[in-house]
């Protein structure tokens, strides 16, 4: 960690296609989403193998556990009726803790990286429009942004707009910001053991006596706290912002 | 050589500016969180509720913040490179 910099770039291939998307990119984001999903799939495989219906081994408790507690946060914060999202929130959430404490073990961090958030949202965003179709219809969709009185059209606009970006840029500068502090915070105490040690000789002049140890307490606040809150906030708001694009009505329940 | 100078230190002072937007979320937050505190000390049995509720609107609250900061990461790291590739 000595400079504040983007994902690395691995690959780069040219498509025919106009500017922005004319260049297909693998970063160090994709290939460590993909680890991390490996990672997950595994773990998942692993606490469900072998299941009884009386549980006797430890790991199938705690595999149960996780269940239990995926559906207690949906069925508070969305209400019966969407008990299928159970797994599509839970999948969100583990991939972010996942992404987030992966920077911990030098991987670069998925989070830190907007393209990922922004893909996420823009899921969310697809949803939250279905769900306004299907309660609404398409002319009650189109009504709905001259809702209080028509001339608040273009605000209307902007604030369906920014509901995915403000979850992305949220979450992306949680973790972003996180390590751009620790990065400063890094030099700084570089420059400070410097300033102390630098006139003695030979090795003795490196020794890193303010690095060690001051960081881990900024890492426990940016990756720890920050990386469960941050996924917390964003299945949070998925699920209410899905919640009340469905509406009050009880048409969804009877599809199911 | 002049012109490069002045557009990485007009970047960096701009990203220093953008950095105010961070004194909103914390006077916001600072209250949220006061409130959260007072509310907590007449009814102890909501604690678990209150806490979430609070760290929900924090995280809301922060918005703000978090804009400011996606812009002065702009100017330090792509308005430079955009404007000294045309220097």
């Amino acid at each position: 960690m000595d400079d504040i910099t983007g994902a690395r770039i691995f690959w780069e291939w040219q498509l025919p296609l106009p500017a922005p998307f004319d260049v297909l990119q693998i970063t160090d984001t994709e290939i460590n989403l993909c680890f991390i999903t490996l990672v997950l799939t595994l773990l998942c495989v692993f606490l469900t193998r072998k299941l009884k219906v009386r549980p006797t081994s430890k790991k199938q408790l705690i595999a149960e556990y996780i269940v239990k507690m995926a559906d207690n946060f949906v069925l508070g914060n969305m209400g019966a009726r969407f008990m299928n999202f159970v797994p599509f929130i839970a999948a969100l959430f583990a991939l972010s803790i996942f992404s987030s404490l992966s920077g911990l073990i030098g991987f670069y961090a998925p989070t830190a990286d907007l393209s990922v958030l922004l893909g996420w949202a823009l899921l969310v965003f697809v949803l939250i429009t279905y769900y306004k179709f299907k309660s609404g219809g398409p002319v009650g969709y189109l009504k709905s942004y001259l809702e209080p009185i028509p001339i608040l059209l273009p605000f209307n606009i902007i604030s369906e707009i920014a509901t995915p970006i403000s979850m992305a840029f949220r979450h992306f500068g949680n973790i972003a910001s996180g390590g751009v502090i620790s990065t400063l915070l890094y030099g700084a105490l570089a420059a400070l053991s410097h300033m102390l040690l630098g006139w003695l000789p030979g090795w003795l002049g490196t020794i890193p006596i303010f690095q060690a140890g001051i960081p881990a307490v900024l890492s426990l606040y940016f990756d720890w706290f920050s990386g469960f809150l941050q996924a917390f906030i964003f299945c949070m708001l998925t699920m209410m912002y899905i919640a009340s694009a469905a509406g009050e009505e009880e048409p969804a329940a009877e599809e199911k | 050589m002049l012109e490069k100078a002045i557009v990485l230190g007009c970047s960096a002072i701009g990203a220093g500016l953008a950095m105010i937007a961070g004194i909103g979320p914390g006077i916001g937050e600072g209250y949220a969180v006061g409130k959260a505190c007072e509310a907590i000390g007449r009814q102890p049995e909501c604690k678990g509720m209150v806490t979430s509720t609070m760290l929900m609107g924090c995280a809301v609250a922060e918005t703000t913040g978090i804009y400011g900061f996606i812009v002065a990461l702009m100017l330090m790291f792509v308005t430079p490179g955009m404007f000294l590739g045309q220097l």
